[in-house]
């Protein structure tokens, strides 16, 4: 009977045994994975985009590049001007340089379209961008901005790599210039498959009309974009970070502190 | 009772070196909870100083532009209206404007930086009501020596046309005279002089 | 008692406070609930790592009250201000991220106290009697943090927010007859609206957190009646000095306040890093779909609740269709969060602690845990995360299948529990705690 229940156990709770292997073995490189930033649905390789938040300059010709292409069909109703000021700037320069409108430095980013004349207009209201870089991620939006290719067969023309069949016509086209996609190096793995493994065969373009940017200057605009749209995303990142590094310092030092304490008061109990 | 008294002061040292860490922790935490209510970005933008183009604005007119919720009024004065404002120095509670309703430079007999333009926040310093213009031409409601000003409606306070409170008015003081200060001839920030905010 | 009859309050070392603490104590049962809970309420000298759980929790219910409180002072509960609002709070007020990155790492840290505290409980046997009550109360406080957390994920009124709202309160209209009228009325509109969110906004800061308060409070005088269990899973009451103080006992206060700050301070060494270093956790605290604002219209493709619900999730999941209804797969559900709480006569064994447990127990434990995490992870994941079968089994999605096998052991812990549990080899358990 002993042996008989031994058996039916094992054979009960061994599978979950089994499988666990297994699950750990594949389980960590997605888990440490962020899940905004790994691939793109359609499976399209992402490029790391080069963010660095200290580098203000960067952040500055970003903002130039995000108010001057952007900043008419995308608000950014989150984020409010005078709040670039944390970028070096002050207020005569944010409102002669990247103020276009008639708003004040204290307002929000706003543009005068209303989301119902775009959907009208648009078929789709073009989203607000203020908190775009924490929805997609860095590495996805460097990779969109750079995926743009001319589409005859698309209503504006313009496809790209990232995003299917997006509704959106390259803003950046007069800095890319217009290029076509050329046929595809090797077939991806048998069998499109969701989530993650499946990175897409590199795409080849062919440039048909340069832009006033080469490719490399063209990299580097999109991504002081990218890393503007990072910090929009969360401008208090970097204070976070700093205020951090003190509330850990102060912790770590407080813990071998509350250790002899509650150690002094453990010398009674035997 | 015990005998080993080293053992007690060190532990009440540890004691209270580990409380007055934990204090500063915890006022450390409290931080950024009182911050939070200190005003924010958005309350800081609606109390941005406002400009007021007074380009257009005839002597003997006002205008009224809002500031922080408040109506701020904007009255070109007539030579006449300064040079009448020393006949009621009598009549009025602080001539002088001793009381400090209004900034350094606009401690002076006209209550502003040029004589012929007036800038007043219209709010009664009876009980917050917004006294009505009554220029001295009204002299109907106002009785025969009227020379112009304002009349709150609520409880009776008389301005004249610096903002001085007549004597026998309920409100205690002047009307208030903000900060302010001219970007050119024609265009005045309201809310903010040179010296800051 | 008279207040005659009890003795002044003397030794705070300041007279001033004797007094006035002996004023108050001849109104107010001070000096007995001090003693009945703190100075004299004797638990075991050998609690381990496990039993810093509990307090941790009640420290985050604070932690999760206070900041909870403060994002009330500018959150906007209107669907067309709620996401805004909550940027607002980020970027606007003074503080505001601190505050809400402190109540978006407490809420994921709630429930990572909560289980690894339940679990404890399984190690341990501190659900076996006398401590059913205990056990049922915790169960019941369990079931409210969920419901806390459901109605309070909604309020920010993303994607995830809107559509996660969505899909569980469509779970409801698989009930046959009375289902879809109870969808409405608990949506209050026709789909999640406007309604829904003010409702789940007054249920999320003032309902459920007055119940759990009530619940701990309960949970905890349900404990100190009976006394608190300890890893060697014996009575110390069963052995007590002339003064009736058990000899393994030692006073909660000062010892395990003492260990407990040192706890806290390891904890908050942990929470710092999270929250100031890392607050979305990969997307698993703070989802990035959510950072996309509610959209009717648009269905994001993969809808997953946060991490804390995915091993019920997986459940529900994984049972199919059944009569053209997903209700089966909702009883299961619910079937298996419930079940927990018939967990004291579930276990017939002799002894309570892991430690004089046989091997089956220990087999069925680490089975339990292994597929619990199985589960969770397959609930963060669409269900063709790891491809499909060949011919042979149909190509049906391996994780269904690994989700459905992990279904069955996960019941079959505690349906077959009676049973291993009384055949299990157990060790003899010792007469008095075993302490370094």
């Amino acid at each position: 009977m002993k042996t008989l229940a031994k058996f039916v156990l094992m054979l009960l709770f061994a599978p979950a045994l089994l499988v666990s292997p297994a699950v750990l073995l594949v389980s960590p490189a997605v888990l440490l994975a962020s899940p905004a930033a790994m691939a793109s649905e359609g499976g399209a390789r992402l490029d790391t985009a080069p963010i660095n938040q200290t580098d203000v300059i960067s952040l500055q010709r970003g903002a130039r590049t995000f108010a001057n292409y952007c900043l008419n069909c995308h608000s950014a109703s989150l984020m409010r001007w005078n709040r670039l000021e944390e970028l070096g700037l002050n207020e005569s320069q944010i409102m002669d340089n990247l103020i276009f409108t008639g708003a004040k430095v204290g307002d929000l980013m706003n543009v005068a379209m209303t989301r119902k004349d775009a959907r009208k207009w648009f078929g789709a209201a073009p989203p607000d961008l203020s908190v775009i870089a924490r929805a997609r991620g860095a590495d996805w939006l460097y990779s969109y901005l750079r995926g743009f290719y001319r589409d005859p067969a698309r209503p504006t023309g313009w496809n790209n790599t990232v995003y299917e069949n997006v509704g959106m016509p390259n803003p950046l086209w007069r800095l890319q210039g217009e290029r076509v996609r050329v046929a595809q190096a090797s077939k991806g793995e048998e069998g499109k498959e969701e989530g993650h493994g499946a990175a897409a065969a590199a795409v080849k373009y062919e440039m048909v009309t340069p832009g006033s940017l080469t490719p490399v200057q063209y990299d580097e605009t999109v991504a002081d974009l990218v890393n503007f749209l990072v910090y929009m995303g969360e401008p208090a990142a970097t204070t976070r970070k700093q205020i951090g590094i003190f509330v850990l310092l102060y912790l770590l030092a407080l813990l071998p502190l509350v250790y002899l304490l509650k150690r002094e008061f453990w010398k009674d109990v035997h | 009772m015990s005998d080993d008294k080293k053992v007690n002061k060190g532990r009440r040292n540890l004691v209270i070196a580990c409380g007055a860490a934990g204090g500063v922790a915890g006022v450390a935490a409290a931080v950024p909870f009182a911050a939070s209510w200190l005003p924010s970005e958005r309350a800081k933008a609606g109390g941005a100083p406002v400009v007021a183009d007074i380009s257009t604005l005839e002597p003997g007119q006002m205008m009224t532009v809002e500031w922080r919720s408040k109506p701020v009024w904007i009255i070109r004065r007539t030579k006449e209206m300064v040079a009448d404002l020393a006949r009621v120095d009598a009549k009025v509670s602080d001539p002088k404007s001793d009381v400090p309703m209004q900034p350094e430079y606009a401690k002076n007999e006209y209550r502003s930086i040029k004589p012929e333009v007036l800038v007043l926040v219209g709010v009664c310093t009876h009980l917050g009501c917004s006294p009505q213009e009554k220029p001295a031409e009204d002299k109907g409601e106002m009785g025969a020596d009227w020379n112009g000003g304002f009349l709150c409606p609520c409880h009776g306070s008389k301005f004249d046309l610096a903002g001085r409170v007549y004597k026998g008015s309920p409100a205690p003081v002047n009307l208030e005279v903000p900060k302010y200060t001219y970007l050119s001839d024609t265009r005045i920030l309201i809310g903010e002089d040179t010296k800051g905010a | 008692m008279a207040a005659a009859e009890k003795p002044p309050v003397s030794g705070t070392g300041s007279v001033a406070l004797d007094n006035a603490l002996t004023w108050v104590d001849q109104r107010f049962p001070l000096i007995s609930t001090w003693k009945a809970h703190l100075a004299e309420y004797y638990a075991p000298k050998n609690f381990n790592f496990w039993y810093f759980f509990g307090g941790l929790a009640m420290l985050v219910l604070g932690i999760q009250i206070v900041t909870g409180i403060f994002l009330t002072m500018n959150y906007k509960p209107d669907s067309n201000l709620a996401f805004a609002s909550v940027e607002y709070i980020m970027r606007e007020v003074p503080g505001g991220w601190i505050i809400r990155y402190m109540h978006s790492t407490g809420a994921s840290a709630f429930f990572i106290c909560v289980y690894l505290h339940m679990f404890r409980a399984l190690l341990y046997g501190s659900h076996r009697k006398p401590r059913e009550l205990i056990w049922i109360f915790g169960v019941l406080i369990y079931l409210v943090l969920m419901g806390e957390a459901f109605f309070g994920y909604l309020l920010p009124w993303g994607q995830m927010s809107y559509w996660g709202a969505q899909v569980i309160i469509n779970l409801f209209s698989a009930i046959p007859f009375i289902g879809p009228d109870l969808s409405l009325w608990i949506r209050g509109d026709y789909v999640i609206a406007d309604a829904t969110l003010n409702r789940f906004f007054a249920l999320h800061v003032i309902a459920m957190p007055l119940v759990l308060l009530g619940l701990v409070m309960a949970h905890l005088l349900a404990l100190h009646e009976v006394g608190s269990n300890n890893p060697d899973g014996i009575e110390i009451s069963k052995h007590k000095d002339a003064k009736g103080v058990p000899l393994d006992g030692i006073p909660f206060h000062p010892y395990y306040t003492v260990k407990d700050i040192f706890g806290v301070v390891v904890f908050l060494i942990v929470f710092a890093i999270i929250a100031f270093f890392a607050p979305e956790m990969g997307g698993y605290f703070l989802e990035a779909n959510n950072f996309i604002p509610a959209n009717p219209l648009q269905t994001p493709p993969h809808i997953a609740p946060v991490w804390y619900f995915t091993p019920y999730y997986s459940i529900l999941r994984g049972v199919p269709p059944l009569f053209n209804s997903q209700f089966p797969g909702v009883v299961a559900m619910g079937v298996s969060v419930m079940i927990l709480f018939t967990l004291p006569w579930l276990d017939r064994s002799p002894v309570k602690s892991i430690r004089y447990r046989g091997p089956y127990f220990k087999v069925a434990l680490t089975a339990f845990v292994v597929v619990f995490l199985i589960l969770g992870y397959l609930g963060t994941e669409p269900v063709t995360v790891w491809g499909q079968f060949g011919a042979w089994l149909g190509h049906a999605d391996r994780a269904t299948v690994v989700a459905r096998i992990c279904t069955v052991v996960y019941f079959l812990f505690f349906v077959l529990m009676p049973w291993y549990t009384s055949i299990d080899k157990n060790k003899p358990e010792p007469d008095r705690v075993t302490y370094k």
